[in-house]
């Protein structure tokens, strides 16, 4: 695609009948070729890059979207979608805290967010947000001494196309599904990270994170190799709550071990969950898994989900090396009109591989929560073992749990368990405490906190408190 | 302190206090004795608030002000001490985090500060040893996986943490060998003092034997019949709950 044809579609006049200035247009509405050449033209990426996403587009064309899971949404029009959106320029964005929505601001200071925070997590126009710069440059040089290579994705395109070339697509192939491929067609950025043999990651990838990555785009590609005999921990998302224009977020997260390897990847996810009436909120469609490549290597995915309208979302571990381990520790929260659909896929190949499954759903309102795990022995992997728990919470007469394990065993020396249990909140339980002095709300808190210390205690201690009052923002109003 | 008057209620249709009165001064022991079904709970649940019975008339007032108006926390943390005849299991949720945040929310509606960790365990610490407790329930979920006496005596550690002005024990007897009954007596005994009032709501005499109290009250059929000393109790371990029943028929 030469450069003109590029400068007249970027250049279409929108139906509203004004053209903004190049820097921070968005393609018009709409999904094609043309559209998937000017997403990777912009972002100036190799012929490889462009090649990809092409051949994504055309699966994608093929393929139908999924509908076995436990949820409901009108059909999606993907021609009404915009595919590629430039950052907001600085001057539509508040100039200050004092511009920013007040409901917002309590919220923050609900969940603890840090003061030097808010403003960029608010959106406040950058130059007016303190000590970021600086703060993510100190990052910056530790990781380069420690050899890491922490940058966006766009970024690793350009500067490591042959890390990207050897491992993207490489877990998650383009056609896995549906919400895969458009998003291998027309991803807009994410982070990609890569660990030395041998290294440990210095520092946590959440803090960097937190300062730097805000407003990736609706399709989210994140890639994270850990070479032979290193260690990341690294969170995504945040606590505070992420309004977004865009209903349809579909982000793909891919995962590599190698031998000896360890990655720990946390997610809060807390993207707008509509009204209480159940309007707008963000359909959260997400391929993640994680691949056990090399012997003794380790994933685990720990996950807190309060947010979206819909949230579909398995991450999973393919356990090949012998003696990997995967996890998996989830908390859903499904209030008012929310659904969920999530749970994992562990998938044991190699000899002595492990898994741990450990989920809490909780339904409060209208909401559907549906638990939906594969727990599957490949007849070569001896040994294998997997524990899975799944414990549902109802707080309400309205909401449903559902619980969808399936496994598939082919290998005799297996031993897999499965417990669940599903309880509710009682009148009881909310009638002592509240004798005992606690407001409803606390009790509720206290509570649904304490079905969930399993999950909480495996996130990194300080967003660990966040997640419990993220829960109990989330919860608000679930009683009474 | 309690001044209850002419109070009525129903759970669902039925209808259960048929015109109580009772009165409770500060400093006093009260017994509420009645036979089963004569709505000794219910005046305990009504008292301390619980939603699931409708009064439908008299009222109830706490050193002189409509405790009806207020909801169940508000009451407690007004200084009303309800003793669960039976105490509800929390799973996941730490005895001592249950017992901090009652006591922070008494000290709030005092407007006082939340009290200190270390100030806290150790004054729970000192409370277990009392009542002759293993520390270690302070970490186990709130009443999960306890024995009856265990919860009975836990029911005890609350009431003498959070210092209630009128504490309302709901058969804290049932179900106890006689060893924790004893434990659990002198838990009470340790706690009477002439600032406080306690209610005491049994079945049986035995428990008085223990916790000697200046009223007994009889119950049947929702409305309090007889009132008397602590013979009164005798008396009734001696004739049975029928007598009581004709003197409330006749």
């Amino acid at each position: 695609m030469t450069a003109e044809n590029l400068e007249s579609l970027v250049n279409r006049r929108y139906e509203h009948g004004f053209v903004t200035d190049i820097a921070t247009e968005s393609l018009p509405p709409g999904l094609n070729e043309d559209v998937v050449r000017a997403i990777s033209a912009r972002k100036q990426e190799p012929e490889f890059m462009l090649e990809w996403r092409l051949q994504a587009y055309r699966q994608w064309l093929e393929m139908k979207e999924p509908e076995w899971a436990h949820i409901h949404y009108p059909p999606i029009d993907f021609d009404a979608i915009s595919y590629y959106a430039a950052p907001k320029s600085d001057d539509d964005r508040p100039k200050s805290l004092d511009e920013v929505d007040p409901k917002l601001l309590e919220t923050y200071d609900k969940l603890g967010i840090p003061l030097h925070e808010r403003a960029r997590l608010a959106g406040v126009a950058v130059d007016a947000v303190f000590d970021s710069v600086s703060v993510a440059t100190t990052f910056k040089e530790k990781l380069y001494e420690a050899g890491v290579i922490f940058c966006s994705f766009s970024e690793a395109v350009r500067e490591h196309p042959e890390l990207v070339q050897k491992y993207l697509g490489s877990v998650v192939p383009r056609r896995d599904n549906f919400y895969a491929a458009l998003n291998s067609a027309v991803f807009s950025d994410g982070s990609f990270v890569y660990i030395p043999k041998g290294v440990r990651c210095p520092m946590e990838l959440s803090t960097y994170f937190r300062i730097n990555a805000a407003n990736t785009g609706q399709f989210e590609r994140t890639l994270i190799i850990a070479d032979e005999d290193s260690h990341v921990s690294y969170l995504e998302g945040c606590t505070a709550p992420m309004r977004d224009e865009n209903q349809l977020h579909a982000a793909v997260v891919e995962l590599v071990a190698l031998e000896g390897a360890e990655i720990k990847y946390s997610t809060v996810q807390n993207w707008y969950p509509g009204d209480e009436n159940g309007v707008g909120g963000i359909y959260n469609f997400v391929t993640k898994r994680g691949d056990c490549r090399g012997a003794n290597s380790k994933i685990s995915w720990t996950q807190v989900e309060t947010g979206s309208a819909i949230t579909w979302k398995y991450p999973s571990c393919l356990l090949r090396g012998e003696n990997s381990v995967g996890e998996f520790y989830s908390v859903a929260v499904a209030n008012n009109w929310q659904q969920a659909d999530t749970g994992t896929k562990m998938i044991h190949i190699g000899a002595n591989t492990r898994s741990t499954i450990v989920s809490k759903g909780i339904s409060a309102g209208h909401a559907q929560n549906a638990y939906r795990g594969l727990v599957k022995v490949m007849p070569q992997a001896h040994g294998a073992r997997n524990h899975t728990q799944c414990d549902s919470l109802l707080i309400g007469k309205q909401c449903g749990a559902h619980t969808f394990p399936y496994m598939e065993i082919k290998n005799p020396s297996a031993k897999i368990e499965h417990e669940a249990t599903t309880s509710k909140i009682s009148a009881d339980q909310l009638f002592y405490c509240r004798q005992r002095g606690i407001s409803e709300e606390d009790a509720v808190n206290m509570i649904v906190n304490g079905f969930c210390k399993e999950v909480f205690k495996e996130l990194p201690m300080e967003f660990a408190v966040e997640a419990q009052a993220l829960l109990n923002v989330s919860l608000e109003g679930a009683v009474g | 302190m309690l001044e209850i008057k002419n109070l009525q209620s129903r759970i669902g249709d039925t209808e259960i206090l048929h015109g109580l009165s009772l009165s409770v001064n500060v400093g006093e022991v009260h017994a509420i004795m009645g036979p089963n079904g004569s709505g000794k709970s219910t005046l305990a649940q009504v008292v301390a608030g619980h939603e699931d019975h409708v009064v439908t008339g008299g009222e109830v007032l706490f050193n002189g002000s409509d405790l009806l108006q207020l909801a169940p926390e508000e009451r407690a943390r007004e200084g009303i001490f309800l003793g669960f005849q039976y105490p509800v299991e929390i799973p996941g949720v730490n005895n001592a985090y249950l017992l901090k945040a009652a006591v922070n929310a008494k000290r709030q509606h005092q407007g006082l500060g939340e009290i200190d960790a270390f100030e806290f365990l150790k004054l729970a610490r000192e409370k277990m040893a009392a009542l002759g407790m293993d520390p270690k329930f302070l970490n186990r979920g709130v009443n999960e996986g306890f024995s009856g006496g265990e919860k009975k005596r836990n029911e005890i550690l609350q009431m003498a943490m959070l210092e209630p002005k009128l504490a309302i024990l709901d058969e804290t007897d049932s179900g106890l060998d006689i060893d924790a009954l004893k434990a659990v007596a002198e838990g009470v005994n340790a706690l009477r003092r002439p600032d406080r009032a306690i209610v005491l709501v049994t079945h049986y005499q035995r428990l008085l034997d223990y916790i000697e109290p200046d009223h007994v009250h009889v119950l049947s059929g929702g409305r309090i019949v007889r009132s008397g000393d602590k013979s009164l109790a005798l008396e009734l371990e001696e004739k049975g709950y029928d007598w009581v029943r004709e003197a409330a028929s006749a």
